[in-house]
């Protein structure tokens, strides 16, 4: 007989992230498969009262450790009082989003419960119990299809690719609060730090416009920040305005930057090299926009225009801010 | 087929040699990996090592936890104050090895640093994660794993890499652990099926609007 399935549902600033509302339901759709319960591990400070929320997705039941110590990810506190909690509900299986904190987390629980460990993961078959995960290698050149042969099996979960669906029913989870006492931490985790105005990440972004080397300098990202503003979205860029110091590299899509799945993500000015296109090609949809008809990203993104991003960027602006007027 | 050194671990690798020339020291490389794995060391040791440790093994490593279990079993009989890693590999993108060794050898691992600053037998760090950093503070020995930013890896000279022939090479033969993880298979990623090239210029925008709306679905 499995255990249950265990989701560590990452929380900032008092609630969920959305890649928390994601692996709670891909938790849920095993938990079925598997005919066994799910639990969701609420780690933070002030998620005592946002459980219900881990219910819409799903969740049966929830393990909260609220304190103000646990706003911001310590892995000492993060790492201890997860084991306290696999070790009261002896999970078959531990999900985690494949954010900086799961990816930080779920190797440290690997070693310590000697359990396989799949990262950023795709997609999560069953076979006989056992997890399947599918998950990109090579920079996505290549998909690898792991099988997890130790109890528990833990797997992170790639943000913005599974869908966070609201459960039906929808569940009123028992909560429980485990390790009342604050664990011991070799590390002082000081403050949050931003470079200007908070914003989301580019990983859990629906909508990214990302510049390359074609918007000429710094200077011109202003028009694709106005049409990522136009559109609930945010900025990327290519490596190359990376390096050129146009970007911070926090911006950077691709190879060596970050891996994102948007739903919609408009090139401006980006040739589409190798290392660029692995880092964004499992968009949903993608728009190129560039002035040199031969670029590699027409033979990949599914709309393109070609011309001048300085004429197109600030109509397709002007037509966004229409079109959401509109609708 | 030719080695490279993983980008990150040049991040990491530069970083440990920056340390050097400001607080004294010695930095040794520890690579894991077959015979070809010395393309790597002599380059490391060219970029400001001193010496290096080559745990040579052919075994299959599709298991980072394995990975990890034999080099926290070599660091054990190897004092450091500063443990350096690459976030992750380019190759399996994993990103474990890291954090696991520091666990499995119990000193604190503070991952994906873009800036560290190092005094008086203590480390301040800045992690970067999703829409900002985290700043974090921690006495040595403490291990760390390097994102992009950390450092503008140097190049070396010519002179250099006549020079690391002449350090020292420490090579022990490693079995690695069995994996708990069993590749079932290896595929393509299925092809992006090639798009449409909706016009030209401005004029097209209006056109591209309604396809993203009615055609994609997606605004």
């Amino acid at each position: 007989m499995l255990g249950p399935v265990l989701v560590f549902a990452e929380s900032s600033g008092g609630s969920f992230r959305k890649a928390a509302y994601e692996a709670v339901t891909e938790g849920r759709r095993l938990a079925d498969l598997l005919k066994v319960e799910e639990y969701a591990l609420a780690i933070g400070s002030g998620v005592n009262e946002r459980s219900a929320d881990l219910g819409r997705y799903g969740t049966d039941k929830v393990l909260i450790a609220d304190d103000p110590s646990f706003a911001l990810f310590n892995p000492d506190y993060y790492r201890q009082i997860t084991l306290d909690a696999v070790k009261k509900i002896n999970p078959g299986i531990i999900l985690a989003a494949a954010t900086s904190s799961g990816k930080d987390l779920a190797p440290r629980l690997a070693v310590h419960l000697n359990a396989g460990l799949a990262t950023e993961c795709t997609q999560i078959d069953l076979d006989n119990g056992r997890i399947v995960a599918t998950r990109p290698a090579y920079a996505g050149k290549v998909l690898l299809k792991v099988k997890i042969t130790s109890t528990p099996a833990i797997a992170t979960l790639r943000p913005n690719v599974f869908t966070a669906k609201e459960a039906i029913p929808r569940k009123n989870p028992v909560t429980e609060r485990i390790s009342l006492n604050r664990p011991n931490s070799r590390m002082a985790v000081k403050e949050f730090v931003t470079h200007g105005a908070k914003k989301l990440d580019l990983t859990e972004a629906s909508v990214i416009v990302s510049g390359g080397r074609g918007m000429g300098g710094p200077q011109n990202y202003k028009i694709l920040e106005e049409l990522a503003e136009a559109m609930g979205g945010v900025v990327g860029a290519s490596r190359a305005s990376v390096d050129s110091g146009w970007r911070p590299h926090s911006d950077q899509v691709g190879q060596t930057g970050r891996t994102v799945s948007p739903t919609l993500y408009i090139a401006c000015g980006i040739s589409g090299a190798i290392q660029h296109r692995v880092g964004m090609i499992n968009s949903k949809v993608i728009v190129a926009i560039n002035k040199d008809p031969e670029a590699p990203i027409f033979g990949f993104a599914d709309y393109g225009i070609v011309g001048d991003v300085f004429q197109v960027v600030p109509a397709l602006t002007q037509e966004m801010k229409r079109f959401y007027g509109k609708n | 087929m030719e080695f490279v050194m993983n980008p990150y671990e040049e991040y990491a690798l530069e970083q440990g040699v920056q340390l050097k020339e400001k607080h004294g020291g010695e930095v040794t490389v520890l690579t894991l990996g077959p015979e070809k794995s010395t393309q790597v060391i002599m380059k490391a040791l060219a970029l400001g090592a001193d010496n290096a440790t080559h745990m040579r093994t052919s075994d299959p490593h599709s298991d980072p936890s394995s990975i990890a279990r034999a080099i926290a079993a070599e660091l054990k009989s190897h004092p450091f104050d500063i443990l350096l890693f690459g976030k992750k590999g380019v190759d399996d993108d994993n990103q474990q090895v890291g954090q696991m060794v520091a666990e499995l050898l119990e000193v604190p691992c503070i991952t994906q640093i873009v800036k560290l600053e190092i005094s008086n037998g203590n480390a301040t760090a800045q992690r970067e994660v999703e829409g900002g950093g985290i700043i974090v503070e921690t006495a040595l020995p403490a291990a760390f794993t390097a994102e992009k930013d950390l450092t503008v890896p140097r190049y070396a000279s010519l002179r250099e890499l006549v020079a690391a022939k002449k350090k020292p090479i420490t090579v022990k033969d490693v079995t690695l652990q069995p994996s708990l993880l069993e590749v079932v298979s290896v595929q393509y990623p299925p092809p992006r099926a090639p798009g449409k090239i909706v016009g030209k210029g401005a004029e097209a925008v209006p056109v591209l609007v309604k396809l993203l709306h009615e055609e994609a679905k997606v605004i």
